[in-house]
């Protein structure tokens, strides 16, 4: 199908669209649940309580260093599924289409799809397909819905960080937000870097398995200072955190310093922010580091009695300042 | 007012032009604002143009000094704790 | 990173944090530039400080002090049919006296942010039929790249890139601060990268006409420091200029960015934010390079307005500290600015509330935005 297109035919529910149905998206997404006689996807679920979350995927471009929007769906939902604590089961893929998108595209990212929901054993089951115009939308928007079960005896919520608690991060942060800003091409940088795109849902059954894991959450868009806010507004404590120990790549950091951005404002897709009882952070630590998702994984801080929703940063000379929420995009700056 | 970014020249690229690289990231700048620049000069990198060459000598002058002060820390350090 | 690491000692600078304690003196001085404001939030310099140092911020952010009108003018220029305005990121939240220019992409125009003038050079060269139009802010740091890439321009044939000019002068501000009644400030901490361009004489007169204590520092904490304790060193009685940022800044500046910069630009006065108009501090388009600039055309403006009891006149001449306006931290944030000290990051209200080492009236105990 070299050089094919998407036209508006493969969203009419005719012909053309089960064409698109049966050549590639049920062979791309083959070995899955998805079953195309049925309306509804009919599922079992093992016994615990149900996690459910729908999130919606735009990003330009839509292939970038470490991965692509197939693959980012698919982490993202599993990742706000296993935040809560919960085993990732079923996805669904909602699909918007632009107009000219080529297959080639499309199968690809139907690919990436499927290879990310093998790695975060989940599987799509459900589907829908739509196209609009030409100009209309920005090559695939997809949105996704998950569900997941908490087992019994896991209670993670964002509500629950205890002050004393030791707040743990797996690894580098900003590396997302700073590879798919390279690949826009925007402001003409080069770097060999990676997006950290990954479905984080092994680590967090590693990380729950080695001790008391008050609260997850990603650090999305908004980046680490975003989460470190609501985590220490939804539990009503105040949070307090080492600076030089937020592990920082040095391409991240340079590349930071050059545009003016600041790197704890830049989006991550496969780190987590963790409050562990303080007894366990040393087990959670090393459950972490021996995960390849977590290898550079560091405590980075702790939770204190303070004003609640007060994140303090205390920097290398000692000395120490208060995080804001972020107040929409970072854009470079020359000054 | 105004970032500057100290960057090292890798590659000298026609017209007027260079490829800087800081911390592995590179970056082409124009070289129009400053003259005589060869591979393996540092640059002040500012909105895309390098707006000057980082005098190394004085650099190091600096970076002394303050393996200096940072000594006197040490030892102050020492002697409190003694 | 090589000349970036090896200035950010921390025992450097504990050292020379204990060597200003042990000097027992106080003064007040005057950081001029919005970068060093920045740095100074930062690291959280301010508490660490002797009592009777006192640190206070200077007109020196180009974001800030860009006049209302001239942000108008901006984004009645982006409106236009077939415009394309390139700017600097800094730019898209200011407000103007309606809008901003974030506000009017919003709504339509076309903006797009660059980090380089010379972006706004390809995205000309891509789009021929379209007027591509760089906002030209900025001292004398960045007045030569946008010089630079007009020549660039003409250079190529690409004849579809205009520039507002509002870019501004640093020494005949500083000239216009030393002169007023009430300016009581002990040293000037001046600028490292405008310096860059323009060279460590541009201040001689500082020290000669006015007795001002000035140090020429870089952006580490440990050149921050070195400056305060040079100026506590030289005291009013010898004052005099002197160079902490060697590595960067010669005393004639840089003469081939200087001659750039001449070779397109003239001097003008210019209305600074929150200010007064200021004689020959601001850079004009030369007549030889009228075509190219955008500031001729004829736009619709709205009728200026001043939002009563901002206070950030005041603050840019160092009288009062951003805590002292009523509107820091309430109806004034980085979110919602009033006045020009907030709207950029490094502006002297938006770094102290980014980085404000105590909760003050401002802390929002913002909920959680569910999910993402």
């Amino acid at each position: 199908m070299a050089g094919d297109v998407v036209t508006m035919a493969h969203g009419g529910g005719g012909t053309r669209m089960q064409d698109l149905l049966r050549d590639m998206i049920f062979p791309a997404l083959g070995g899955q649940t998805l079953d195309a006689a049925e309306d509804a996807a009919i599922l079992e679920l093992p016994p615990g309580t149900l996690a459910f979350t729908t999130d919606s995927f735009v990003v330009k471009p839509l292939f970038f260093s470490g991965g692509d929007i197939g693959k980012l769906a698919v982490c993202g939902t599993v990742n706000d599924l296993a935040m809560v604590g919960a085993r990732p089961l079923y996805l669904t893929l909602g699909l918007i289409l632009e107009e000219g998108l080529p297959l080639d595209d499309l199968e690809r990212v139907l690919a990436s799809v499927a290879g990310a929901a093998r790695d975060a054993s989940v599987k799509v089951v459900a589907g829908d397909t739509k196209v609009v115009e030409r100009g209309k939308a920005d090559g695939v928007y997809i949105n996704t819905a998950g569900v997941g079960v908490i087992p019994a005896g896991v209670e993670v919520s964002i509500t629950r960080v205890t002050p004393g608690d030791a707040l743990l991060i797996n690894g580098y942060i900003g590396d997302h937000g700073i590879a798919v800003l390279k690949d826009r091409g925007d402001f003409a940088f080069d770097v060999a870097l990676d997006s950290d795109c990954a479905p984080l849902a092994g680590l967090v059954s590693d990380m729950l398995g080695a001790g008391r894991v008050h609260a997850l959450r990603d650090p999305t868009r908004g980046g680490l200072a975003a989460a470190l806010k609501e985590m220490s507004s939804c539990s009503a404590v105040s949070l307090e955190v080492d600076e030089p120990a937020v592990p920082l790549r040095e391409e991240v950091r340079a590349i930071c310093e050059v545009l003016g951005l600041d790197p704890l404002y830049v989006a991550n897709e496969g780190k987590l922010l963790a409050a562990v009882a303080p007894e366990d952070a040393a087990a959670v630590l090393e459950a972490m580091k021996a995960h390849l998702l977590g290898r550079n994984a560091a405590v980075i801080g702790a939770a204190g009695a303070g004003k609640p929703g007060r994140v303090s940063l205390t920097g290398e000379m000692g000395s120490s300042r208060l995080l804001r929420m972020p107040s929409g995009e970072q854009l470079p700056r020359i000054c | 007012m105004c970032l500057a970014i100290p960057a090292i020249v890798i590659e000298l690229d026609e017209p007027n032009l260079a490829v800087i690289e800081i911390g592995g990231v590179r970056k082409q700048v124009s070289l129009m604002l400053v003259d005589d620049v060869v591979v393996g000069d540092y640059v002040l990198v500012h909105a895309g143009f390098a707006i000057d060459k980082v005098d190394e000598a004085e650099a190091q002058k600096t970076m002394d000094l303050l393996q200096e002060l940072a000594r006197l820390e040490q030892e102050a350090g020492f002697d409190e704790i003694h | 990173m090589r000349y970036i690491d090896e200035f950010r000692v921390p025992a450097a600078a504990r050292e020379l944090l204990r060597e200003i304690d042990a000097l027992d003196a106080h003064g007040t001085f005057m950081e001029v530039c919005g970068t060093h404001t920045m740095a100074i939030s930062r690291a959280g310099l301010r508490p660490l400080l002797a009592p009777g140092i006192d640190l206070i911020s200077g007109p020196g952010c180009p974001v800030c002090v860009t006049a209302d009108a001239d942000i108008d003018r901006a984004i009645a220029v982006a409106r236009k049919p077939g415009v394309i305005l390139t700017t600097f990121g800094d730019m898209m939240k200011v407000p103007g006296t309606e809008d901003s220019l974030a506000s009017a992409s919003a709504s339509g125009a076309r903006v797009r942010v660059v980090y380089s003038p010379l972006e706004s050079l390809a995205i000309a060269a891509e789009e021929p039929g379209s007027q591509v139009v760089f906002l030209g802010v900025g001292f004398e740091t960045t007045a030569p790249a946008v010089a630079g890439t007009m020549l660039e321009a003409r250079r190529q044939g690409i004849d579809n890139l205009r520039v507002l000019s509002f870019h501004k002068l640093v020494p005949p501000a500083l000239r216009a601060l030393v002169g007023l009644d009430d300016f009581d400030v002990d040293g000037f901490i001046l600028p490292g990268h405008v310096s860059v361009i323009i060279g460590s004489d541009a201040y001689a007169f500082l020290p000669v006409e006015f007795s001002m204590p000035c140090v020429v520092t870089g952006f580490e904490v440990t050149d921050i420091l070195q400056a305060i304790l040079r100026l506590l060193k030289m005291g009013a009685s010898e004052a005099s200029l002197e160079v902490e940022y060697a590595r960067a800044v010669r005393p004639e500046g840089n003469p081939r960015a200087l001659e750039v910069m001449s070779q397109v630009f003239e001097s003008c006065d210019a209305q600074w934010r929150g200010l007064f108009t200021i004689p020959g501090s601001g850079l004009a388009i030369r007549e030889e390079f009228a075509a190219m600039d955008a500031g001729t055309w004829e736009v619709e403006l709205p009728e200026p307005t001043r939002s009563k009891g901002c206070r950030c006149g005041e603050i840019l001449c160092g009288r009062i500290k951003p805590m002292d306006c009523p509107f820091f931290g309430g109806r004034c944030t980085p979110d919602n600015p009033v006045g020009p000290c907030m709207v950029s990051s490094e502006g002297t209200c938006a770094s102290y509330y980014l980085y404000s080492e105590s909760d003050g009236p401002d802390e929002r105990g913002e909920g959680a935005d569910i999910g993402r």
